[in-house]
């Protein structure tokens, strides 16, 4: 009698058991399922524009953070210790993993590829890289990576400490600052056709739409063809950027700037030193460690610079960069190796870049 | 409610450094317990312990019978306040203290009734919407209060709550949490650094230095009977003048060398330490028994002529430093003894309140501490 | 003396500003007065004519609707000949940017998010080498990722669908999100996270009903970065979208413009103008929380 009861009991125990199981596993497979169907539908399915739109952010947002519940609920079905260890890796995991793919093991399998041929089935040795500091083109690119490093960077960064200058001792103030800030909002691909615009050319004798010509024809030049100017189209390209990044370099510029306690400068002022002075003397020595964090910044963005080339030339007129070398490797000649080949020499010129950047910001404090 | 009791606590943090050497504590219930000690003495270490924030590395916490050393620190049915407050700063008063009631799954109820409760007996009752950036410092430690008077927990635990506090509301939530303390009578164990947050408040006091308990006492015993120089140093305000000297007998009588002292110990001191003749050692002399000579002029020894390098006077006392050789003596005297700084001036030891110190473990020699 | 120095200076610093100001400010304004310019005139007159001869000013919006809609207009030009010009369907690729950037920039904040909090409070064996690999990732230039990931991308047949620029971005954007969310949240007072832990909050909770709410500003600051730049990007939608249609974005929409019609200015001046209209937007009304983050780390490049 008792017999069967217990039997009954563990019987109850072991179907709950094996309900809870099921249970379990139920909920991810089906939660899986139906991510994979909505995928399938975004990526075929053709229901109005607006809808997909809406279905796809939903999708998208929403299935993430699922994601994390239904990771979270797992794990919470282990004991205590199991889900101690476990529970850490939830958090940092999906950053880990999607890390390893898409930086990590690519660096990797991108030097790997670099000793290959185009097809990626022969190994060539150093032939890609022997390429790539011989081939003509690339030496080009090379000169116009320089030019937009040393260009880039000195003017972006000069004028930015101009304009925080200038800034900090006006009325206009904060009007100043939105003004000049604003070009980073616009894609490179915007600021192409700005500055496409103010670049363009018409044969002397017609109306001049171009800015540029209009302003040098006014004071009597002849209208040039400002992009096809060899080596000086590069230096029209970079002022580009330096249009785009003035306003980065100004803003932290700016807030180091009213970071210079005030006493220092009255000293300096006691001292009967100049405004002039002040700035040589007190201010600029006062922020030298964020001038180094701000170039450096803007030094890695012109090393990888690639946007403002290809949609304002395509790299003719010998206007190519390292960056949009690669693209065209990649992408025009099929040449995977020597693709990989630019990129993992980009690599290496970035680094040592990065380190100093970093170690710089690092010296600063974080977020306030 | 329930007492707390250590056994051989100890702390080695993963590098290697050992903070908490094995400490024996015993809180018994319903005992306002407070750890003192300067930073670094493990003296938060050892609270953390207690609330299960910092993992035990050997050793026995017990709260009430219950071992807790592997249990969860939401299970141990204790409350903490924090030095900068930890409340939540994107919830109302209201909600940050309700907040607890509500992750325990409290009907509504009763969390509205236990809160208003708490707020009530706290000051807060016109405050509960509010939210924390919009308190005065003193406010919101009362909320961070609030938040664990609404648990009703079996042991509070403090982690130098009022150091983010001015002077003076430092004073007045003094105040508040021993009354406090003597309303709900539960086990509080507080840590400070402050000696005089400690001596207030403290049914006894716990002093550590080091991740060691130098001495657990009543506040009266540990100023009364220090039971080393660490401790007699530490308590009192300004603290007690120690300086090195050696024991010498002559006869039956003690004296005291030190540089330019010559000090007569009474006789039952002196039968006390006779086996320390002719011995280095510590002698230790609070500056409130450090008088001018005009409130004793029968004395017949032990007065000095000793001249006054800075004179501090706060009003209802004044403060004497002396330097002779390269001691530091201060005393503490009456207001209306006219004293000036350069000025030599006839001083009395009484020798009755002096502390004897070996010149080596730095014990006390005369009064042995009891054992807790 | 003193006094007539100084409004000299003023004077100097104020106009040498101004200047400056107009430089920076003069080109995109142009493009804006041309966007409404009417076709025949942009390319034979410059846009300040407007202001010089504004008799022969000639605004419109159709240069908008042709660009929106993508309807074919006729027109007929000065010389009589009747021409169609097809318009170009934008709208679409606005709405891709918009499917682009939403997901993009959430995603990587979300999985930085939680990523910051197990480095900055949880323990867990690896802790440290992890965290410094994640944050020495910042020097990996993602052209080295683009050949490998294609790769992937096809054998997964996952090119030219949202979640692959998803993705990508994500996979981009989350060294400089881990970086910053990081600093931000480790430097939130321990005794927070631990009231709440004694509380009885699990890591779980205390990430999303503490730490996420409090870490508004830098979330803020951060989704502003990323949805600049996802919207701004040309290279990976170039290369994981590909020139699949129904899927381009704005960018790549306008290259097309730019490669097709360099000379249709009025179309491109439009075009260009829609693609900015929503990041300047985001940036000027949240540009505070903008210049926090700048002020807080480095800037993706």
């Amino acid at each position: 009698m008792t017999q069967e009861r217990t039997e009954d009991r563990l019987l109850q125990k072991a179907l709950v058991g094996v309900g809870r199981l099921f249970f379990t596993l139920f909920v991810p497979v089906t939660a899986f399922f139906i991510f994979f169907k909505i995928f399938i539908f975004l990526r075929d399915g053709n229901a109005p524009q607006l809808v997909m739109t809406l279905i796809a952010i939903v999708w998208g947002v929403g299935g993430v953070a699922a994601l994390y519940f239904l990771g979270y609920w797992l794990i919470s079905k282990l004991s205590g210790k199991w889900n101690k260890s476990l529970l850490p890796y939830l958090f940092v995991g999906p950053a880990l993993v999607i890390l390893a793919w898409y930086l990590f093991i690519p660096t990797l399998r991108s030097l790997y590829l670099s000793f290959f041929n185009d097809t990626s089935m022969e190994f060539v040795g150093l032939a890609n890289f022997l390429y790539c500091f011989t081939d003509e083109d690339m030496l080009i690119s090379y000169r116009n990576n320089l030019i937009w490093l040393i260009v880039g960077t000195s003017f972006a960064s000069g004028f930015g400490l101009l304009i925080a200058i200038l800034a900090d001792r006006s009325k206009f103030e904060k009007i100043s600052k939105i003004l000049i800030f604003l070009p980073m909002a616009i894609s490179f691909v915007g600021a192409g056709v700005i500055w496409r615009f103010v670049y363009e050319y018409k044969p002397a004798g017609e109306d001049q739409i171009g800015l540029l010509n209009a302003i040098y024809t006014a004071f009597g030049g002849t209208p040039q063809a400002w992009l096809m100017i060899q080596p000086w189209n590069t230096v029209f390209l970079v002022f580009i950027m330096v249009w785009m990044w003035t306003g980065y370099a100004m803003v932290i510029y700016s807030a180091a700037i009213k970071g210079v306690p005030v006493s220092l400068i009255e000293a300096g002022r006691v001292d009967g030193a100049g405004e002039i002075r002040i700035i040589a003397a007190i201010t600029i020595p006062y922020i030298k460690g964020t001038i180094i964090a701000v170039s450096t910044t803007i030094l890695i963005i012109t090393l990888k610079i690639f946007d403002i080339v290809y949609t304002m030339t395509g790299g003719l007129f010998d206007t190519d960069v390292v960056a949009s070398m690669q693209y065209k490797q990649m992408f025009a000649q099929h040449d995977f190796g020597m693709g990989s080949a630019i990129a993992v020499l980009l690599f290496i010129a970035i680094i040592p870049v990065m380190y100093l950047n970093l170690r710089q910001f690092g010296q600063q404090e974080g977020f306030k | 409610m329930a007492g707390v009791r250590l056994e051989k606590i100890e702390k080695t943090y993963p590098n290697g450094f050992k903070a908490v050497h094995g400490i024996d504590l015993d809180i018994r219930d319903g005992e306002f317990m407070v750890l003192v000690g300067p930073s670094g003495c493990a003296k938060s270490t050892t609270l953390r312990m207690v609330a299960g924030l910092e993992e035990i590395s050997g050793g026995k916490v017990l709260i009430g019978d219950r071992l807790v050393n592997d249990v969860e620190p939401k299970d141990r049915d204790i409350a903490m306040v924090f030095q900068n407050y930890a409340l939540y700063p994107h919830m109302t008063v209201y909600k940050n203290m309700s907040w607890v009631l509500k992750l325990k799954k409290k009907p509504a109820d009763e969390i509205d009734r236990r809160v208003r409760q708490a707020a009530d007996i706290l000051g807060l009752t016109d405050m509960l919407d509010r939210k924390p950036k919009q308190l005065s410092g003193g406010q919101m430690q009362r909320v961070a209060v609030g938040r664990a008077i609404v648990r009703s927990p079996k042991v509070f635990l403090f982690d130098e709550p009022l150091s983010n506090l001015d002077a003076k509301l430092r004073v007045q939530m003094r105040v508040e949490i021993s009354r406090l303390h003597t309303k709900l009578k539960n086990t509080m164990i507080y840590v400070t650094h402050d000696q005089v947050e400690a001596m207030t408040m403290g049914d006894r006091i716990c002093v550590m230095e080091l991740g060691r308990i130098k001495q657990v006492d009543t506040p009266t015993n540990l100023y009364r009977y220090p039971a080393n120089t660490f401790v007699a140093g530490f308590i009192g305000s300004p603290s007690m003048n120690i300086v090195s000297a050696r024991l010498n007998f002559d006869g039956d009588t003690c004296y005291v060398d030190s540089q330019n002292l010559h000090l007569r110990i009474p006789d039952d001191i002196g039968k006390k330490v006779r086996q320390y003749d002719g011995k280095a050692i510590y002698f230790g002399i609070r500056p409130e028994h450090i008088h001018a000579r005009e409130t004793n002029p029968e004395a017949a020894d032990n007065f000095f002529n000793m001249e006054v390098s800075v004179v501090e006077n706060m009003g209802n006392e004044v403060y004497l430093y002396f330097t002779p050789g390269n001691s530091q003596y201060i005393a503490r005297i009456d207001p209306d003894i006219p004293v000036r700084s350069g000025d030599s001036h006839e001083m009395w030891l009484d020798t009755n309140y002096i502390h004897l110190f070996d010149g080596e473990t730095k014990e006390n020699l005369i009064y042995k501490p009891k054992t807790q | 003396m003193k006094k007539r120095k100084q409004r000299v200076n003023s004077f100097m610093v104020n106009g040498l500003l101004l200047f400056l100001c107009l430089v920076w400010t003069v080109p995109t304004f142009g493009l804006l007065m041309t966007s409404f310019r009417d076709r025949d005139v942009v390319s034979k007159t410059g846009w300040w004519t407007v202001f010089t001869r504004p008799d022969q000013a000639e605004l419109t919006l159709d240069n908008y609707e042709q660009v929106l809609s993508g309807k074919t207009i006729t027109l007929v030009d000065s010389k009589g000949n009747q021409q169609t010009v097809k318009g170009d369907n934008l709208t679409r690729a606005f709405l891709n940017s918009l499917t682009v950037s939403i997901p993009a920039v959430v995603i990587p904040i979300l999985i930085a998010s939680f990523a910051a909090y197990g480095f900055a409070w949880m323990d867990f064996p690896g802790r440290k080498v992890f965290f410094i690999l994640v944050v020495a990732l910042l020097v990996v230039p993602l052209q080295i990722s683009l050949i490998p990931l294609l790769r992937d991308y096809g054998r997964l047949e996952l090119t030219g669908t949202f979640l692959a620029i998803w993705l990508a971005h994500t996979g981009f954007g989350l060294p400089l999100s881990v970086y910053l969310m990081y600093n931000y949240i480790s430097q939130l007072p321990r005794s927070i996270i631990e009231s709440a832990i004694i509380d009885g909050c699990s890591h779980f909770g205390v990430f999303w009903k503490l730490i996420l709410p409090l870490s508004v500003p830098a979330i803020a600051s951060l989704a502003i970065f990323q949805f600049l730049w996802v919207w701004n990007d040309l290279l990976v939608a170039l290369v994981f979208i590909g020139s699949k249609p129904g899927v381009e974005v704005l960018t790549q929409r306008l290259l097309y413009l730019i490669g097709s019609r360099g000379q249709d200015w009025h179309l491109l001046c439009a075009g260009a103008f829609i693609s900015m209209a929503l990041p300047l937007m985001v940036f000027i009304s949240l540009q505070r929380y903008f210049v926090r983050g700048l002020l807080a780390g480095s800037v993706k490049g």
